[in-house]
């Protein structure tokens, strides 16, 4: 294999799974959705409408292209372009296992971080691109809660980070390994319960699912920011969706729920299997999203305001000061 | 094989830099300025990258075009009146050409006189850890002076606004 082409397969790797995670998440949402609000879901196409999605996909594709006669014309294209490309980046420093990844990187987590937190630009060019006001209304609260929430998610994860001495996403994993007094997995989520309460309210905040959908909040603003897209943008921006819940799921489980490992399955039965195991927790932990989005009403825009600021922040400063202290005296050395 | 690769990826990344710069500069659309000011702040964290400044480079994607560039545009949202107030006409200052003028020549002075004391890259860049160590331990006193900067700034942004009600 040459070097060009040990550069490109992965990032080939990551178009494809992006592609086949976007079918398989369409499916999904409406039948977990379906069965949440007690109905069926998609029915006719195939066994259990199971070729529904593709069919949908075909439909999207060939549908025309539309372009409203006041938009903002670059950066209208620009838009689900740069809702997508972070998308794609964010897969590079996610491990499947011990050894399938893109990249290792010495700050995966950050990194992971740092381009999502570009995916709310594209939404904001999108919205202020498509000259409607739905669409404008849309991506100014997809600006404000982006900021509001990105502090209390990198703060939620700094205690992971501490009590793992790393940023590498690989590393959190290896700490997690294995098993306390024989029988509690030596996962982060039984040590770290505020940290991952915290993350998944401001993770669903950060991927503007509901109860935190007020971007998009079909009965108030048609699509939001979306509104005036049509055809492959419009499928661009729902595949960047569906990949950002991928992504945060999959970090929620190599964050707390020891990524590609199982308590009590020794390494050599674990090795082959480990990347089916990360990712049946991702869809699991997509599942419990869904679950949400299925059960909790939209929260309004001020109370989401107030959370974000005035409770999930200084709570996540409490709790790292916490985790510092008792590391401080648990320390060999320390003064306890 | 790899220093042309970096040398192009340098000469992309530059152009990216200044070329946003100058769009930034001349465009009459306020949203489209803030627009380049983000490209230009994601191609100066390349160039981070092409340092081997990781931790560097990735904060700077975090902090400034992740989240310093997102309240930009939304206080610029916030203030405009109406869409069409967003394209603004060229005005030309007296004022601001003078401060341009003596702007670029202490950068044309500081460029001339100290150029040539760029420090040797060193051999291994130090990882996050080591870098953490650094700055709470031999490097603690201005982080926590800049720190306290910030908090200055804070403050005295509410205290703003809270005078007009």
């Amino acid at each position: 294999m040459s070097a060009v082409s040990a550069l490109i397969l992965p990032v080939l790797a990551a178009v494809g799974l992006m592609l086949v995670n976007g079918v398989v998440l369409i499916y999904m949402l409406r039948k977990v959705l379906g069965h949440l609000h007690l109905r069926l879901g998609p029915t006719h196409v195939g066994p259990k409408g199971i070729v529904q999605t593709t069919a949908d996909v075909l439909k999207l594709l060939s549908k025309e292209d539309v372009r409203p006669n006041g938009a903002d014309r670059w950066m209208y294209v620009l838009g689900p372009v740069i809702v997508f490309v972070p998308s794609l980046m964010a897969y590079a420093a996610i491990p499947f296992s011990e050894t399938l990844r893109i990249t290792r990187l010495d700050t995966g987590l950050l990194y992971t971080f740092a381009v999502l937190s570009l995916v709310p630009l594209g939404v904001i060019m999108a919205g202020w691109a498509s000259a409607n006001k739905y669409s404008l209304i849309g991506a100014l609260r997809a600006a404000a809660q982006q900021v509001a929430y990105e502090v209390p998610l990198l703060l939620s994860v700094l205690p992971v980070v501490m009590i793992a001495g790393s940023l590498d996403l690989g590393e959190i994993v290896a700490f997690q390994t294995g098993v306390w007094m024989g029988v509690v997995p030596r996962w982060f989520v039984l040590l770290m319960v505020p940290s991952f309460v915290i993350f998944m309210i401001a993770a669903l905040c950060e991927l503007n699912q509901t109860p935190f959908d007020m971007s998009e909040a079909e009965s108030e603003l048609v699509a939001g920011f979306a509104t005036e897209y049509s055809s492959m943008k419009f499928g661009l921006i729902f595949l960047s969706e569906f990949s950002n819940s991928f992504v945060i799921s999959a970090l929620a489980v190599t964050l707390f729920f020891g990524g590609w490992t199982l308590p009590f399955v020794p390494e050599s039965i674990l090795a082959p299997i480990a990347p089916i195991v990360f990712v049946a927790k991702t869809y699991a932990g997509i599942f419990v999203f869904m679950w949400i989005r299925g059960t909790l009403p939209r929260v309004r825009i001020d109370h989401l305001m107030n959370l974000g600021w005035k409770w999930l922040i200084p709570a996540s400063l409490v709790w790292i000061m916490l985790v510092g202290v008792v590391m401080k005296l648990a320390a060999p050395g320390g003064v306890g | 094989m790899s220093e042309t690769v970096n040398g192009v990826v340098f000469v992309i990344l530059a152009f990216a830099s200044i070329g946003g710069a100058v769009g930034m500069l001349t465009t009459r659309n306020i949203i489209h300025a803030a627009f380049w000011l983000l490209e230009v702040m994601v191609a100066v964290g390349g160039l981070y990258l092409l340092l081997s400044a990781e931790f560097l480079a990735v904060v700077q994607i975090l902090v400034y075009a992740g989240a310093i560039s997102v309240l930009m545009l939304f206080a610029i949202m916030l203030t405009l009146r109406c869409r069409e107030d967003s394209v603004c006409p060229v005005e030309i200052s007296i004022g601001g050409g003078v401060l341009s003028a003596v702007f670029g020549t202490v950068m044309y002075v500081a460029v001339a006189r100290y150029g040539d004391r760029i420090a040797e890259m060193p051999a291994s860049v130090p990882d996050t850890a080591a870098l953490g160590e650094l700055l709470f331990t031999k490097w603690a006193l201005p982080f926590e002076v800049a720190s306290l900067v910030l908090l200055v700034a804070l403050v005295g942004a509410v205290w703003w606004s809270r005078e007009e009600d």
